[in-house]
């Protein structure tokens, strides 16, 4: 393997591990507050979905009933995403803060009603088995360059890094980068950060400190659907795909959620969590199928290899992860 | 479950309510994308109960009544087992195995023989995720999830490989002839009462049936299923009273696993007569639907899973007759998993505040 | 919270006068359960107020009104005079009350600091507030003799540290009234002696304090009036020095009490029981045990005395099969019994080893399950229980029920009702009914009194007397000395994870045993 396949593989790890990681920031935040979130997948579906059908609606010319635009359409599926997949998270945080009821089955709830209702809108606005338009320039999120990226293509070894590795991604990439030293700086270093911590491990030191237990868990549950539209407007806007496709989510909003009990629900660890999520992914679909000589490893395994792994790290050959200790439980005042 | 309500209120009013509210956003859904709520309704109903309907909503029913049971008794031992399509799908490869194995002399034999190899292959997708769920704490929604995904990439590898019949086709041989075991129509014949002959349900329903009852005496007449209870309930009182929780977790979805599999008898043996690919469609999910409506009761189930066999098979009518695509069914399944599940509360504080004033009057 | 400051110095005088806290017939129902009716309640400014009860009297609750937790059906509240509207612990805080809790309310994987400013932060960064907690944290420490490190973290400190960062959290947020609800019963008598202590300076610099607890001595010891509860209502206030404890005993309960237990002297037989050199660590790998050794024998009641968390709990669940020890040997009448698995209490209970465990509510019972399901609860594989094909004789089940509610007394006496629709102490008669009908040769017992009335403690103290009576070995685990001094014929002091000594009840009393309790040798101090 030499130096440039290498460095391919990276580059595709990283846009493959990009709507791991902001699903897993998600899961973070909701998760820290004591709030277990099964629906990150559905949250990212719906998201997918909305980006991509708004972003088709904006770059639609006028006379055929959509807005016209000819630049920052994307944008406008961006915020469409985030919109969609903040009510879901609305009615999660409803279901567990609010009533109290089963957080997985929630979850699970969600999950359904995303899978069924994007398929469904889709059709009856786009009558295309479930699929929006395909989406063309302003549309989608293009790669950027980064300044000096071409010129310094010639400076052997870190300049291919620098122009092959680390420009050359849409901006969500570099949104979802950013997120985890600011979720880092926000947990740690705030006073939001530090009642959102205290409500996952322990929402009566929170209610006794004159805190609303309820507030603070919303604000958690925001943030992740926040972050799961993020997660969504990359599927349909910053891949090859360009465009929703019937559940395109494919298992990514559980493998985050895998990515985060990896990471111990800590912030950078989780950044290399979804890396290596990704990097999985990345060499499963470079290498369809693995001649060992002795037999062919099927280009099956392979793609179901991301899910094989995500239960050999469940398994938990990484040492035991203590979660947050409230999580999961609905905050009722002791008697 | 704490609760303040008399009984029926508990186990009948609010889920029933729950499950209005549900249907009510679901005609909210159909308005949405422009269709006539009432209308739907209407075509759902005559497609299921239909001269040419009821035989498919039978045939539905099975499926759910085998995910539902599967997710029930996992309910009870409080693992959440969202793995039944998986395990469905590789009830099915156990089913072609055995009937491919060899010549049945008579159907009989051959549904024995198959029932166990689903409920052998079914178990063993869960036992996986259950064992490691009792070791490592491997949480087991997301485990079986993955063994979702995991079970259909086999799937698919076998029915392109191994198992595949001549041909191009992604799927089994046909089944020998005498593996194919009666449909409704061939047993209600010998009653003389007519059925539906293209109708796919077939005598599996009888096996689900059987299996409500063997889940309700194993549940709430055994030693096992106290065991299973009480470890649902709380797992430091069950060690306190020297039951296992290794033992509770993999026997409780080893059932689990094995009910989820026996379903493909209904619809690999029954109906396709060979094992073709995406065999399951979604009755794993039902299931958890099927099990939350019905309180994980047999009883409760087998109702729920009728709900549901109308609601497929009206679903499928809904796309021929109103264009409204199959995923409604997904839609109102979603919706009813989370009004009767997990927004349960929005009915029930409001019910019992209702009789504790009515009771408070009364006295 | 400056401007309520200045209020106060206009109305000095009024505030001189004006009792720091005034109920006026606070009422509040948990739906059909009346837990407060009709409370009146005055208490000083600058005064020690201790409010006595039986579990479930209503003290509890009517300290969380106060502080805002809940909120009341009826009745009025003031503070310092003014009438207040505390309608939640943030008003609460505002108000000038602290409380500490029974259950402490720490986050335990965050600092002492932390702990100290959360709720209390001066802006949205955490930088100035924790600069700033650290100074006045040890401005307070040298004023109330209240040392903590700021930076440890709190899950790492013993439960009296934890109860200080508890009273720092209230002084922080400048509390003028602290209440404390049951605050000694996780403590060593020299602890509460130290606690004690600061509650004397809080009161000296003009703070006013509310005591909650159920151990009278204490109340007889450190508080200027006194309240009783009895089922949610306020029967007495009188002056502490103008009582007694036996009379506030009778006030409490509604009848004369007998606080001493009746016993013969113990018929001892052979061993029954022998502990050798039982060590275990736990998951975190902090040792629980350290070559723990005693026998147990026949006709006898071994008390282990000890503060809550030093080892007892651990030595319970390894000899009755809950948990795996790493090290050492339990032998039953000679024989070895295998310790290296955990959940094998069903073994132990078949070589007779009965346990009535120290949590009712998550080990001993089921909470859902019918009385005819918990009264088998453990048993329900014995031969007598068993149908044919593994089915369970609920029949056989039922009977067995009814004639343990029967014996023993428990009420209401329906088999088909859940243990959650039971009181504390009728829950506890069907977890020590259930253990003692199987005739056990050795019965362990965990905290068999906690959360359970008094007409209750005094049917429990004389059924396993009764016990002992029959020539049982009885391993008695409570953290109430005055329980293991009542019913011990023999006792032996845990200490972070050691036996730091043995008594004789005759030849010892509360004062050597607390020594030994906090880990320290009488005979080396004086």
């Amino acid at each position: 393997m030499d130096f440039n396949t290498v460095l391919q593989l990276l580059d595709s790890s990283v846009r493959l591990s990009t709507p791991l990681l902001l699903a897993c920031l998600a899961g973070l935040y909701s998760e820290r507050a004591g709030i277990f979130d099964i629906g990150l997948e559905g949250k990212m579906l719906a998201g997918a979905f909305a980006a991509g059908a708004f972003s088709a609606y904006a770059g639609m010319p006028a006379i055929e009933g959509g807005l016209g635009m000819t630049y920052g359409m994307a944008w406008v599926g961006v915020l469409a995403a985030i919109i969609v997949s903040i009510i879901l998270a609305l009615i999660h945080g409803f279901a567990s803060i609010t009533l109290r009821g089963n957080q997985l089955i929630s979850g699970v709830a969600i999950n359904f009603f995303a899978a069924g209702s994007t398929v469904l809108i889709g059709q009856h606005w786009f009558h295309a088995g479930g699929q929006t338009p395909s989406l063309a320039g302003a549309e989608r999120f293009l790669p950027i360059t980064l300044p000096f990226a071409d010129s310094l293509k010639t400076v052997p070894i870190l300049g291919p890094i620098y122009q092959g590795l680390i420009s050359g991604h849409n901006i969500l990439v570099y949104i979802a980068l950013a997120s985890v030293p600011l979720t880092w700086w926000l947990l740690f270093r705030t006073r939001f950060g530090l009642r959102l911590r205290a409500v996952g491990e322990n929402p009566g030191a929170v209610d006794t400190a004159g805190i609303s237990v309820v507030r603070q868990r919303y604000a958690a549950v925001l943030i992740a659907g926040l972050l799961c539209g993020l997660a969504g407007a990359y599927l349909s806007l910053g891949t090859s795909a360009a465009g929703f496709v019937k559940d395109m989510s494919a298992g990514k909003g559980f493998i985050a959620l895998a990515a985060l009990i990896f990471a111990k629900w800590q912030p950078k660890a989780a950044l290399f969590a979804c890396l290596l999520f990704g990097f999985l992914e990345a060499i499963g679909n470079k290498y369809q199928s693995i001649d060992l000589g002795i037999f062919v490893v099927p280009v099956q395994f392979m793609q179901a290899l991301p899910y094989i792994l995500t239960v050999v790290i469940l398994a938990g050959f990484i040492g035991k992860a203590i979660p947050p200790k409230a999580g999961g439980e609905p905050y009722v005042k002791e008697r | 479950m704490n609760t303040s309500l008399p009984k029926w209120a508990d186990i009948l009013l609010v889920p029933l309510l729950s499950l209005i509210l549900a249907f009510l956003v679901s005609g909210l859904v159909v308005l949405f994308i422009g269709k006539d709520p009432i209308e739907a309704v209407q075509v759902m109903l005559s497609g299921a109960f239909g001269k040419f309907g009821i035989g498919y909503t039978l045939y539905y029913t099975t499926n759910f009544i085998f995910t539902g049971l599967a997710v029930a008794v996992a309910f009870h031992a409080s693992m959440f087992n969202i793995g039944g399509e998986g395990q469905a799908g590789l009830g099915g490869v156990g089913v072609a195995v055995v009937a491919l194995s060899l010549n049945w002399p008579h159907w009989t034999l051959a549904i024995l023989a198959a029932s166990l190899g689903a409920m052998l292959f079914g178990a063993a997708w869960a036992a996986i995720p259950a064992y490691l769920q009792a070791k490592r704490g491997s949480h087991i929604v997301i485990t079986t999830i993955m063994f979702n995904w995991i079970g259909s990439a086999l799937i698919v590898y076998l029915l392109v490989g191994p198992m595949q019949a001549p041909g191009m086709v992604p799927e089994t041989p046909a089944f020998p002839a005498g593996a194919s075991i009666p449909t409704l129509h061939d047993f209600l014949a010998v009653f003389g009462v007519e059925f539906d002959k293209h109708a796919p349900a077939n005598i599996s329903i009888f096996i689900a049936l059987l299996a409500c009852v063997l889940v309700w005496i194993l549940i709430w007449k055994t030693r096992i299923g106290y065991e299973i209870r009480a470890f649902g309930h709380s797992e430091k009182a069950a060690v306190y009273a020297g039951i296992s929780p290794l033992k509770i977790i993999m026997v409780s979805m080893l059932i689990s696993g094995g009910l989820a599999g026996l379903m493909a008898v209904n619809t690999v043996m029954g109906e396709a007569e060979r094992l073709v690919l995406d065999s399951v469609q979604g009755a794993g999910f039902v299931g958890i639907a099927v099990a939350l409506m019905g309180r994980s009761h047999p009883l409760g189930v087998l109702l729920a899973a009728f709900l549901f066999g109308v609601l497929y098979q009206g679903g499928g009518e809904l796309s021929f007759t109103m264009g409204i695509p199959r995923e409604m069914i997904i839609v109102i399944q979603a919706l009813v998993i989370m009004f009767v599940g997990s927004l349960e509360n929005m009915v029930r504080i409001p019910v019992e505040r209702l009789f504790l004033r009515f009771s408070k009057g009364a006295a | 919270m400056s401007s309520d400051k200045t209020d106060q110095g206009q109305l000095e005088t009024a505030a001189l006068v004006a009792p720091a806290i005034e109920l006026i017939g606070v009422s509040k129902n948990f739906g059909p359960v009346q837990a407060n009716k009709d409370i009146d309640m005055t208490v000083a400014k600058g005064a020690i107020h201790g409010i006595v009860g039986e579990n479930g009297a209503g003290k509890s609750t009517l300290m969380s009104i106060l502080y805002g937790f809940y909120k009341a059906d009826a009745g009025e509240i003031k503070i310092n005079g003014v009438k207040t509207e505390i309608t939640d612990s943030h008003a609460a805080i505002a108000a000038g009350i602290g409380m500490v809790h029974q259950h402490f309310m720490l986050v335990e994987p965050f600092t002492v600091l932390e702990n100290v400013i959360m709720g209390a932060e001066d802006g949205p960064l955490l930088r100035p507030s924790l600069n700033k907690a650290r100074k006045v944290l040890a401005e307070l420490a040298q004023e109330y003799e209240l040392d903590v490190d700021p930076d440890a973290i709190v899950g790492d400190l013993s439960v009296g540290l934890q109860q200080r960062i508890e009273i720092l959290k209230a002084l922080y947020r400048q509390a003028d009234i602290l209440i404390l609800d049951e605050p000694t019963g996780v403590l060593t008598p020299s602890e509460a002696d130290h606690l004690f202590r600061i509650l004397e300076n809080l009161k000296a610099q003009g703070k006013t304090i509310v005591l909650i607890t159920h151990k009278l001595r204490e109340i007889m010891a450190v508080t200027d009036t006194v309240s009783v509860m009895r089922r949610g209502k306020m029967t007495a206030t009188v002056q502490t020095a103008d009582t007694s404890a036996s009379k506030l005993a009778d006030l409490m309960v509604g009848r004369h009490v007998l606080l001493e237990v009746d016993k013969a002297p113990a018929q001892v037989g052979e061993t029954i029981l022998e502990v050798k050199n039982l060590s275990v660590t736990d998951r975190q790998g902090v040792q629980k045990l350290k070559n723990v050794s005693f026998e147990l024998k026949a006709g006898e009641i071994l008390g282990v005395a000890g503060v809550a968390g030093n080892g007892q709990s651990d030595l319970l669940e390894i000899i009755s099969g809950i948990a795996p020890a790493n090290s050492g040997e339990v032998l039953m009448r000679g024989q070895s019994i295998d310790l290296t698995n955990k959940a094998s209490a069903a073994q132990r209970r078949a070589r007779g080893i009965g346990h009535v465990p120290e949590d009712r509510h998550r080990r001993g019972l089921v909470m859902p399950f019918k009385t005819w399901e918990n009264a088998v609860f453990g048993y329900h594989n014995n031969v007598e229980f068993s149908g044919p094909m593994g089915l369970a004789d609920q029949k056989a089940m039922l009977a067995d029920t009814k004639a343990k509610i029967e014996k023993f007394d428990i009420r209401p006496t329906s088999p088909y009702l859940p243990a959650s629709s039971y009181s504390g102490g009728n829950q506890q008669k069907i977890v020590i009914a259930r253990e003692i009908e199987n005739n056990p040769d050795v019965l362990l017992i965990g905290q068999p009194t906690r959360g359970v009335d008094i007409g209750a403690i005094e049917f429990i103290h004389k059924q396993i007397i009764a016990l002992r009576d029959q020539g049982k070995a009885i391993l008695l685990v409570s953290v109430e000395l005055d329980e293991i001094l009542a019913l011990s014929d023999r006792i032996i002091v845990m200490f972070d994870g050691v036996i730091q000594g043995e008594r004789l009840p005759a030849d010892t009393g509360e004062q050597e045993l607390g020594m030994l309790m906090a880990g320290m040798d009488p005979e080396a101090e004086t």
